[in-house]
């Protein structure tokens, strides 16, 4: 198999991993994630389980693997390179956990959740493209 | 809460960066589920095929999860038009800010990336307060 189509087979499977991994964590239950973030109710605490099981996971692969010239099947890493931390930034992060607490959801748990078919995951994934959508022309035009 | 309930979000926390790193370690790159979507819409050459089979693999994820553990995949507590208005938020938000709780909360804070956390305090404290405000208004969960 060539390289581009090895990657692609590796993008699939680790799609599938990430989205059990959402699955077992509880990510995937909104109820679960609004009890995360209710901090005057009856705080569920399981969701900082999950960030700093992948947090301390990351980090020390993440030290380990770029110690690497290369990734196994591609030329170069591909690491994000913006640093200015800026109204564009903040604005857009205070706005996207304005809507993770009314909905329960952040992209990934919802996207799993479309397997279910409930129209919950649906308008609010389809909901998710249309605000990227509405960004995009907004950033166009600034 | 009971200690033994902890297991679960630990492991589905480890299996999460264990799979961000493979997609390091593999084909180079960061894990960032707002961006592959974003990445349907606004198609950048040579990353549609690989970001569009991710997102294949979480809704294949969930598909199995239907099967073997449909009770892990939950109902959203609110109404649909407070999804639509929220999942507008996420995909105005993600996008300004280029990244969700995958790319700024576990990548960026793993590489301790100072814009991914400011992100990160950023979306905890919105969120919190938008569940505190709904609370507030008596629409809370």
């Amino acid at each position: 198999m060539s390289r581009p189509v090895l990657r692609n087979l590796v993008a699939l499977v680790i799609g599938m991993l990430f989205g059990a991994g959402l699955l077992l964590s509880g990510m995937t239950q909104p109820a679960k994630v609004l009890g995360f973030l209710d901090w005057l109710g009856a705080w569920d605490p399981s969701l900082l389980f999950v960030m700093g099981g992948a947090v301390v996971v990351y980090a020390i692969a993440y030290r380990l693997i770029l110690r690497r010239k290369q990734p196994l099947l591609a030329d170069a890493f591909v690491l994000p390179s913006r640093s200015a931390i800026d109204a564009k930034l903040i604005g857009g992060a205070a706005l996207f956990g304005i809507g993770w607490g009314l909905g329960g959801y952040c992209p990934g748990p919802s996207i799993v959740s479309l397997a279910s078919g409930a129209l919950d995951a649906i308008v609010l994934v389809a909901a998710t493209a249309a605000g990227m959508w509405i960004a995009s022309r907004f950033e166009r035009v600034a | 809460m009971e200690v033994g309930a902890l297991w679960a979000p630990l492991a589905g926390g480890a299996l999460i960066g264990s799979s961000a790193a493979l997609l390091l370690w593999l084909n180079g790159r960061v894990v960032g589920i707002s961006g592959m979507l974003g990445g349907m819409l606004a198609p950048v050459r040579g990353d549609v095929s690989w970001r569009a089979l991710a997102l294949l693999g979480l809704v294949l994820a969930g598909v199995i999860g239907m099967l073997v553990a449909p009770e892990q995949i939950g109902r959203s507590p609110r109404s649909l038009p407070v999804l639509a208005l929220a999942g507008l938020f996420v995909g105005i938000g993600t996008r300004l800010s280029n990244g969700c709780t995958s790319g700024h909360g576990v990548c960026g804070v793993s590489r301790l990336s100072p814009r991914s956390l400011v992100a990160t305090a950023t979306f905890i404290a919105t969120g919190v307060l938008t569940v505190l405000a709904l609370r507030v208004l008596g629409a809370g969960s």
